[in-house]
């Protein structure tokens, strides 16, 4: 059952654009409130308005400053789970409570079965699994299953919630597997990238990249209009000499 | 990496524990122990007892310890759930073994039960150092030396028991001392080895990769959480490098050096060597945790490029 599927019959997935997040952490509330009531135990805090809180979260905001060749600024940098296609959080795990479904690619770790020896989180590179000390299992991004399946949900409510949830469109739900999904297409107009590509676990979520600034910024005139010599022009410029002596 | 205290027992503990199984099976195969000795028995319950208190704090550090035996289903993929049944397999023989051994029942099947719990102690060994070595993201932990030193170090530990216990009781012992010995030097050529590797890789992935961006320079401005979360704590462990320089050779002089000089002195002195191997035994188990407790404090792991670090 931890083997991983061969292929899947679709990626489902997120796109993420750092152009447009403004790091409000929309997301990272809306998200923590619906799996808190989702299909396992509750996302358990401790000490929630404390000196130390500590509790498990599926998705987590980061604010960096960034310096490229090209153009320099913050970005904000939303991570949660990437569902993976090459995903070893699945093969290690000793119980097969970690597992990748074949029909949609989606990651999920079965909290009923789960032993809670945290090994999926040590083979995850992006940090995206956290142990809930409070039920003693592993605790990761469903891709809010419980709602893009759900039909008791409204139409356009069946969608992860921190899709809902973010004020300003950066994130998208869709199938990655099929070149002709708005995500897909999106990806492929902005250039969205993997992160970490390098390591090779074939992240599905995608990233788009902040738009260069000079891409949008205003265009200024590099040499001062000419003058045109007319008598109002002298005026003015004899007025300007006669009131700055 | 967080190093847990239940993990440093487990492995330690049941390291030299199939370490003592390996070798006390070996001795019964040579015909250095016949097994209707209360020597052998007490040996083999000893080996048993380090091997199963060592289970037993490995199962310390689950959420859920009474779901332990599904471990034991996934070893089609996973290097832990194969360590499960390979430990499981074993008791097999070792059960046997040891209620032949008590009864004084002699069957002739005994040299191949020992085969079968020697074989059975290096496959377990084995799979605990590829839980290690097959994680990716901790640069080092994913090495091949790292089983090979788990081996090793269980040879060692379990050599130094045996060694012990043969002077407790007495018996005769021909080559277990100078195996012990060479145990105990390859363990040293190993750990140094690994210590100079780990040294010299700085890592092959970068912050900029783990962002995809920031080629000339990322700086955290807002950290996700205002106190460190499960993943920080986890992974994020960090140990001084002065530190950890001071601890490793704290660890082979314990480990190592002061075992190897108590035994060598305790031989050529020709004393009785019931007190060369108990300092041996007692500052081989206070190195061996240093040695593991180093193994988990100075592991880096990927995901901390996220929280600031510049390579891993
Ligand atoms: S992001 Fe981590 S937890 Fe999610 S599928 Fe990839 S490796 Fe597994
Ligand atoms: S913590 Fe749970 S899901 Fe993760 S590897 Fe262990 S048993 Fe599997
Ligand atoms: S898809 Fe659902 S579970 Fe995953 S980060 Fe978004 S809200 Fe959280």
């Amino acid at each position: 059952m931890t083997c991983l599927p061969k292929t899947t019959d679709k990626k489902l997935g997120l796109v993420i654009d750092l152009d447009i997040c403004v790091g409000c952490h929309a997301c990272v509330t809306s998200c923590k409130e619906w799996n808190t009531g989702g299909y396992s135990a509750p996302l358990s805090d401790f000490d929630p308005y404390g000196a130390e809180p500590d509790g498990a979260w599926l998705n987590r905001v980061h604010s960096y400053e960034i310096d490229n060749d090209h153009w320099k600024g913050t970005v904000h940098f939303p991570r949660s789970c990437l569902h993976c296609e090459d995903a070893a959080c699945v093969t290690v795990c000793p119980t097969g409570a970690s597992f990748k479904r074949a029909s949609d690619g989606i990651v999920l770790v079965n909290p009923d079965t789960c032993i809670g020896c945290k090994l999926c989180s040590w083979a995850c590179p992006y940090g995206a699994r956290e142990y809930d000390q409070d039920d003693g299992v592993m605790k990761k991004c469903t891709l809010c299953v419980d709602r893009i399946y759900n039909e008791t949900l409204p139409e356009e409510d069946r969608q992860p919630a921190c899709v809902r949830a973010c004020p300003t469109g950066a994130r998208a739900f869709g199938d990655l597997g099929d070149p002709a999904s708005a995500v897909s297409q999106s990806v492929e107009e902005r250039g969205g990238f993997n992160l970490l590509e390098e390591f090779g676990y074939k992240p599905v979520n995608k990233y788009l990249p902040p738009r260069k600034g000079s891409d949008h910024a205003p265009a200024v005139p590099t040499t001062p209009a000419k003058t045109t010599g007319a008598p109002i022009e002298k005026l003015f410029a004899w007025a300007d000499r006669a009131l700055s002596r | 990496m967080h190093p847990a205290y239940s993990v440093i027992l487990f492995t330690t503990s049941s390291g030299a524990g199939y370490g003592l199984l390996f070798w006390v099976s070996i001795a019964l195969m040579t015909g250095d122990m016949p097994h209707t000795h209360w020597s052998f028995f007490f040996t083999f319950a000893l080996a048993v007892a380090l091997i199963t208190f060592g289970l037993l704090a490995s199962t310390f550090h689950l959420g859920h310890p009474e779901r332990a035996w599904r471990a034991l289903s996934q070893w089609r993929s996973s290097w832990l759930s194969r360590e499960g049944v390979t430990a499981l397999a074993t008791y097999l023989p070792v059960g046997l073994l040891g209620l032949l051994s008590l009864l004084k029942i002699t069957t002739g099947a005994e040299p191949f039960l020992a085969l079968l719990c020697a074989m059975g102690a290096v496959a377990t060994v084995w799979c605990t150092g590829m839980i290690y070595a097959s994680l990716r993201t901790i640069k080092e932990w994913n090495l091949t030396l790292v089983p090979v030193v788990y081996l090793a170090l269980g040879a060692a530990s379990g050599g130094l028991l045996m060694g012990l216990m043969t002077s407790i009781f007495g018996g005769q012992n021909r080559w277990q001392g100078a195996a012990t010995l060479l145990a105990l030097g390859v363990v040293l050529v190993l750990k140094l080895v690994y210590y100079r590797h780990i040294d010299s890789d700085d890592g092959a992935y970068t912050a900029a990769q783990a962002l995809g961006m920031g080629t000339k320079s990322i700086r955290q401005i807002d950290p996700p959480h205002t106190r460190p979360n499960y993943v920080m704590r986890e992974m994020g462990y960090d140990v001084a490098r002065r530190h950890a320089l001071r601890l490793r050779w704290l660890g082979l002089l314990c480990l190592i050096a002061i075992p190897l000089v108590s035994i060598l002195l305790g031989m050529m002195a020709g004393l009785p060597m019931l007190f060369p191997y108990l300092v041996a035994v007692i500052t081989a188990a206070i190195g061996l945790m240093l040695e593991r407790w180093l193994f988990f404090a100075e592991a880096t792991h990927v995901a901390m490029l996220y929280y600031g670090a510049p390579r891993a």
